[in-house]
């Protein structure tokens, strides 16, 4: 189901038909995606929710150029991906700081791989360290700080680079409650285009509905593997949001209500799959 | 084997006075701990050392074979302060220590480099691991005559025995801590513009180098074997040598001699790699290798 799009007017982000086989170490093959079908405007926030282990990250993967499909076509800013784009940030749901390096030197990483000289990039890393609230952790090492810290890390390591297409894979799935609604509420803040520029696109993958609704300009709700898109629903609760707050809205709850009634049938059938292998 | 009963008394356990703080209770507890730990370490050796020179003077075991602690003592006093039949005892060390390191340093430089490429280049590695497996597979001390013949009595034949014993150790732990880099580590570098060459030296090495580190404690061990067997089988000085000219002779005191001068070296050695190592991890959590 994708959403119509005018003539001449390109999107940040296109899947067309989109499939990725993977091959087990058993030689068998396994299909984590197919036929997907997605557009990203520029700017838009979008969040793909779906069952666990749907294949929600193979998504971001194949945009990201990590992967190539298999079969079908992403586009990117109306070109087809061929590889790691420059202008594309992603945020991994495991730590992936680098624990041998500072903070700062964390934060700097980007910048140095794509060739700042080294003031620059420490000015930048400082200035995006600020605004995560860890300018006092510039000379800690990541195991010297709480989970929620290190998030702020991979954030500001991924927004120095400026990246006009943001993906992100659960990435605060591994945080308790109280510092997710935190997190969620400055990554609006720091998406929101505090640095003048225009916002970047946004694919947010989560499993959490709550976090999806609060969160974007769109939910996509996917199905059980192998993965595709079954349904999109727009968002059209005022921004700013503050998560908390927005959680308790009627219109959240409509919102919430009518996605759940076409996710739980997909957490559902996963389940019941689940089970039958158990058994 | 029958241990001569020592007269020793365990560590009182003295009672804590009553209304002390409790952390200061805790920490005396912790000391008291440490000390006990210690106090029994040095009965340990006392022990061992006393039942050998009794058993020895007693015939209960043959001194011929066995030598005893005074014995090897006397041997080491003699040898520092009246020098070694090849020269000063601090020479003899010297040497073998100075073709054990150049064996190391090479070794674990060949190691680390070929383990790395090979670890990153999926072509070489399929390429080259039957034969690295072969070679592995050898008994390769029994290399060492033939390094004598090639290299001649110096230097360069031990330090080809050291460098023929230190490469495979790093090499396997260089590949495989290659193999076992976080792949979102990786990941995350190269969307972050990090080209092949950089994700090798700044994410593959880095992460590597805990997988290195646990190899170069082991692998000091073993240049040292090198160059100490290379000595033994011809050589004009160094601590093997002592070993043979002492094995010569029938001097049994001198063979031990030269292994407690060398257990000293090894372990001088690891405390300076430890403390390296220390330096070198200082990112990491606290809690690995404490070596309590």
């Amino acid at each position: 189901m994708i959403s119509g799009t005018p003539p001449g007017h390109v999107p940040a982000i296109e899947l067309r038909g989109a499939s990725k086989v993977f091959r087990t170490p058993s030689g068998a093959s396994h299909t984590a995606v197919r036929d997907l079908g997605l557009t990203v405007e520029q700017g838009e926030f979008v969040a793909v929710v779906g069952p666990t282990g749907c294949g929600k990250s193979t998504t971001l993967t194949l945009v990201s150029g990590l992967e190539e499909p298999t079969e079908g076509e992403v586009l990117v800013g109306g070109e087809p991906v061929t590889g790691i784009r420059p202008e594309v940030g992603f945020v991994f749901q495991q730590d992936a700081v680098f624990p041998w390096r500072t903070v700062l030197s964390n934060v700097t990483a980007g910048p140095r791989f794509r060739g700042v000289p080294r003031a620059e990039a420490r000015e930048r890393a400082r200035d995006w360290l600020g605004r995560v609230g860890l300018a006092s952790f510039a000379d800690r090492y990541p195991h010297q700080l709480s989970g929620g810290q290190r998030k702020r890390v991979a954030l500001a390591q991924t927004f120095v680079c400026d990246p006009a297409i943001l993906l992100m894979d659960e990435p605060f799935s591994a945080l308790d409650v109280q510092t997710r609604a935190l997190m969620s509420d400055e990554l609006l803040e720091l998406w929101g285009g505090s640095h003048g520029g225009p916002a970047a696109s946004v694919v947010f993958v989560t499993h959490d509905l709550e976090e999806a609704i609060a969160l974007a300009d769109k939910v996509v709700v996917m199905t059980a593997g192998p993965a595709t898109v079954k349904q999109v629903f727009p968002v059209r609760l005022p921004r700013p949001r503050k998560v908390e707050a927005i959680r308790l809205e009627p219109e959240f709850v409509e919102i919430y209500r009518e996605i759940w009634s076409s996710l739980g049938e997909e957490v559902r059938i996963t389940r019941e799959r689940g089970a039958s292998r158990v058994a | 084997m029958s241990l001569e009963s020592v007269e020793s008394v365990g560590a009182p356990i003295a009672p804590t006075a009553p209304a002390v703080g409790r952390a200061s209770a805790r920490a005396k507890a912790a000391r008291q701990r440490r000390l006990t730990v210690y106090a029994a370490r040095v009965l340990v050796l006392v022990v061992v050392l006393v039942a050998w020179e009794l058993m020895a003077r007693n015939g209960v075991i043959d001194p011929f074979y066995f030598s005893m602690p005074t014995r090897i003592w006397d041997q080491i006093v003699q040898w520092t302060l009246h020098g070694t039949p090849q020269g000063s005892l601090g020479e003899q060390i010297w040497y073998t220590l100075y073709e054990a390191l150049l064996g190391w340093v090479f070794g674990v430089a060949g190691g680390v480099v070929l383990g790395i490429g090979l670890g990153r280049v999926r072509f070489l590695a399929d390429v080259f691991s039957p034969y690295i497996k072969v070679l592995n597979a050898l008994p390769r001390i029994a290399l060492v005559p033939i390094f004598l013949i090639l290299f001649g009595l110096g230097p360069a034949s031990k330090v080809a025995s050291a460098v023929v014993l230190v490469f495979f150790p790093v090499f396997f732990n260089a590949f495989q801590g290659a193999r076992e880099v976080d792949r979102n580590l990786v990941a995350n570098a190269r969307i972050l513009g990090a080209s092949n060459r950089r994700v090798t030296l700044q994410v593959v090495i880095p992460s590597a180098t805990s997988w290195i580190f646990t190899s170069l404690h082991v692998s000091f061990g073993f240049a040292l074997i090198g160059a100490i067997v290379g000595e033994y089988l011809g050589a004009a000085k160094g601590i093997g040598l002592l070993v043979s000219m002492s094995q010569n002779t029938f001097n049994t005191a001198g063979v031990y001699a030269a292994m407690v001068i060398l257990a000293v070296v090894a372990l001088l050695a690891e405390g300076l790699l430890t403390f390296a190592e220390k330096r070198l991890f200082r990112w990491k959590p606290g809690d690995s290798g404490s070596g309590e």
